[in-house]
């Protein structure tokens, strides 16, 4: 399965390996994903400013990513794969469980590191 | 009636370096890596015979010494016991190794042989120049456990206890033998299986959840998992918390290296392997350990026989130094004898135990020669 | 955990006692790599408990404190040693080795080539960043001619080791070079270092602002990215460039893909043989 040009091989790997095959740049997906950053941990770098594809990304004036155009985002995975910080994490919306009013609150807080607890400051949200 | 038939031990003609590859086996040794250094080489060119005999044992030929000690230590964190064994200049090579096994506290055997240096100095000749080196050649204060061995049957003896001890402790273990014994060829004993303990190390209990990899215990040393056993734990080289993460907060640091010595400090007893011939009422005693105990114990006997109350105290343990015994010695003994193949390096510590009250003479030999019976007999008669 | 993807898994694989976030600096690409270190582990479907990552010393050795797994945080050069001993010891286990630049080709050049050599069937992912980060931005075997170090005021006068080449001469059975900005081919080149038997290396390019950058007239960790993005490129793409015309780019992709097996599964094939025929 392995064998032959580096090419083929990689293209081979993205459809069976990738963790996540719905990120990949083809499967755009226009303002159906909730862009979420953890400013605890963001160290203000701007990779994801400078090579987000439509600018979802700004840094604010304490040199932080701050997500200004969520509207906007493709779910390209470019800022969730390039953040030195594991600090954006971009997830599919899902109306009946995200409150309007919640977008906001997801800037609060850094992860612990468990699902249960991510969930958990949304709710509170 | 077929009287019980007693099982007789086994007996070989083998050298040193034989019978501490031997030893080693029998004390459940299975992982040997090493580099080839004349006069240690046949331990390794035995352990590479042997080891692919017996079952999970794994041998690997490295590219110096440092990797050498680098993969005992990666194989013991794995659960094996590891072994390796070198000789002067591979020694000092290995020094960085030694200081990661002690603050990882990582169990493994160094079997050093010594030859004459410094430097290349005499691969072929015997002396016991790494004395100092085996207690101090790492850098930073540590505690560490140094044996010695002066005749072919206590090669095998002492790599065994040396296996014990790095396991009960969880610290690396030196043993040092010279260059005479190790190709000296004579008939040992093969001790039956319940002959000798074997001491494996401790297995933790508790979930691996709840484990932290350096916790203070009622001995000092905490218990240890292999890597791959559903402990998943981090090993380093830097001080570290009871967590085993990175830490240079004062009161950590301070409890570890505290530790680190504590956990050998409370079992001395339990350390220090020593041997009393005709000590009880020695008037002048010799201390002297690896080949020359052995000239020591004929120059003794003869002593005796000349009418000197002679005794001689063999040490077996070198580090942490018999100091009870030495003084106990010292209680009775006017004169101590402290003959070496080096320049002073075990008469230091001797100095350092008497307050004065016996006078400490050295015989200091280098000249890749050993030293005689009849050398020592000569100044025990004098005194 | 099937059912987590991006960040959300990454998360799943740190040490939730580990103080966050970690001691990268801002614009480092070693956070990158661990990424890519724990996509393609949870995309081979590998237990957290088979695998160990074995790092050296300097940033690159940080790295493994972070993640979940078996980590042996080891002396300066002699990571691969280890990883060694570890191989030998549990042939079972993944033995994934992180080093840096200086840490695997300089102190650890001999243990490197040697490892290569022996074909222990551990992965070595070597992080260039052309510099020795942590120890205050010294230089190391692959700072480039040229280049403001610390310790070369005045300009590298030195060649740099080309690490693929090295290891390539070596006999090291998988050799890749990577970036930190083709996240996704990465990804796909340290699975494949995974999977594949026998010594692995893959080199991953990636800027070390703080050190490197600053000096050698970059002004943002964003600008050592697109050089990144601009220099390295795709081997085949790289071979059709005229030579003149490749300034500094490099070639990335797998360099060399053999299945000639490891060292230790030779040997436990050996000691099975030995036994049986006792």
């Amino acid at each position: 399965m392995f064998r032959g040009s580096f090419v083929s091989r990689d293209r081979e790997a993205y459809g069976k390996f990738t963790p996540n095959p719905d990120q990949v740049m083809s499967a755009k997906s226009k303002g159906k994903s909730i862009v979420t950053i953890f400013p605890d941990w963001c160290k203000g770098c701007g990779i994801c400013a400078a090579f987000c594809p439509v600018k979802v990304m700004e840094l604010n004036d304490q040199g932080k990513a701050v997500v200004v155009r969520e509207e906007e985002c493709i779910n390209c995975g470019f800022c969730e794969l390039h953040c030195p910080d594991f600090a954006i994490m971009v997830q599919p919306k899902v109306d009946s469980e995200i409150p309007a009013g919640s977008k906001s609150a997801h800037v609060n807080a850094a992860p612990n590191g468990s699902v249960e607890s991510e969930k958990s400051i949304k709710e509170k949200g | 009636m077929a009287r019980p038939k007693k099982k007789k031990n086994k007996e070989i003609f083998a050298l040193g370096n034989e019978a501490v590859v031997e030893g080693a086996l029998l004390a459940g040794c299975d992982f040997y890596a090493g580099y080839p250094i004349t006069p240690s080489s046949e331990i390794m060119e035995i352990m590479a015979q042997r080891l692919p005999r017996i079952p999970n044992g794994s041998f690997v030929q490295m590219e110096d010494e440092i990797g050498g000690l680098g993969a005992v230590i990666g194989a013991s964190l794995a659960g094996r016991k590891a072994l390796t064994a070198t000789s002067g200049p591979g020694f000092s090579l290995m020094q960085e190794h030694i200081g990661y096994g002690c603050i990882t506290e990582t169990p493994l055997v160094i079997v050093n042989v010594m030859r004459g240096g410094p430097s290349t100095g005499l691969p072929t000749s015997p002396a016991q120049g790494d004395v100092q080196q085996a207690r101090w050649g790492t850098h930073g204060d540590h505690s560490i456990i140094v044996l010695s061995a002066s005749n072919v049957q206590e090669c095998l003896e002492m790599t065994i206890e040396a296996f014990n001890l790095a396991e009960k402790y969880r610290t690396p273990v030196i043993l040092l033998i010279d260059e005479i014994t190790a190709h000296t060829r004579e008939k040992i004993t093969i001790p039956n299986e319940a002959e000798f303990e074997v001491f494996n190390r401790t297995l933790p209990t508790m979930p691996p959840e709840w484990y932290k990899p350096y916790e203070e215990t009622v001995r000092g040393v905490p218990p240890m998992p292999a890597i791959g056993s559903g402990y998943r734990f981090h090993v380093t080289g830097l001080t570290h918390d009871v967590n085993g993460f990175p830490t240079s907060r004062p009161d950590e640091v301070r409890e570890l290296n505290e530790r680190l010595f504590r956990k050998i400090d409370q079992f001395l007893h339990d350390v220090q392997i020593v041997e009393e011939i005709d000590t009880e009422d020695a008037e002048v005693a010799v201390i002297a350990y690896g080949t020359v105990a052995r000239s020591a114990e004929l120059a003794v006997k003869q002593a005796r026989d000349l009418g000197v109350k002679a005794g001689l105290l063999k040490l077996k343990t070198l580090f942490p130094y018999p100091r009870k015994a030495t003084e106990k010695l010292m209680y009775r003994a006017k004169t101590i004898i402290v003959p070496e193949m080096n320049m002073g390096q075990i008469s230091r510590e001797v100095k350092r135990v008497n307050n004065g009250q016996v006078s400490v003479r050295t015989i200091n030999k280098v000249d890749g020669q050993i030293i005689t019976p009849a050398e020592i007999l000569k100044v025990l008669t004098r005194v | 955990m099937a059912d987590i993807k991006g960040t959300q898994l990454i998360h799943e694989y740190l040490r939730h006692n580990k103080k966050f976030p970690h001691v990268f600096c801002s614009g480092c690409g070693h956070g990158i790599v661990l990424g890519s270190l724990i996509r393609s582990i949870h995309g081979l479907g590998l237990s957290k408990d088979d695998v160990c990552i074995v790092a050296g010393i300097g940033c690159s050795g940080r790295l493994a404190a972070y993640v979940d797994f078996n980590t042996v945080h080891t002396c300066h050069g002699r990571a691969l040693t280890f990883a060694t001993g570890i191989k030998m010891a549990k042939p079972g286990m993944h033995v994934i080795v992180v080093m840096g630049d200086g840490d695997s080709m300089a102190i650890g050049g001999n243990h490197l080539i040697h490892a290569a050599r022996r074909n222990i069937g551990v992965t070595a992912l070597i992080l260039n960043n052309n510099i020795y980060g942590m120890t205050g931005g010294q230089c190391s075997p692959t700072t480039p001619a040229g280049a403001n170090t610390q310790t070369t005021p005045m300009g590298q006068m030195e060649q740099s080791f080309d690490c693929v080449e090295l290891c390539t001469a070596a006999g090291a059975n998988f050799v890749a070079r990577g970036s930190v900005f083709h996240v996704k081919r990465l990804d796909s080149m340290i699975m494949e270092g995974i999977k594949n038997p026998g010594f692995g290396v893959v080199e991953i390019m990636t800027p070390c602002f703080t050190q490197y950058g600053r000096k050698n007239g970059f002004k943002s960790p964003v600008e050592m990215f697109h050089a990144l993005k601009k220099n390295v490129v795709k081997r085949e793409r790289f071979d059709e460039i005229p030579e003149a015309d490749r300034g500094e780019k490099v070639p990335s992709g797998i360099f060399v893909q053999k299945d000639t097996p490891g060292l230790e599964e030779k040997f436990y094939e050996m000691a099975a043989r030995c036994q049986g025929g006792k």
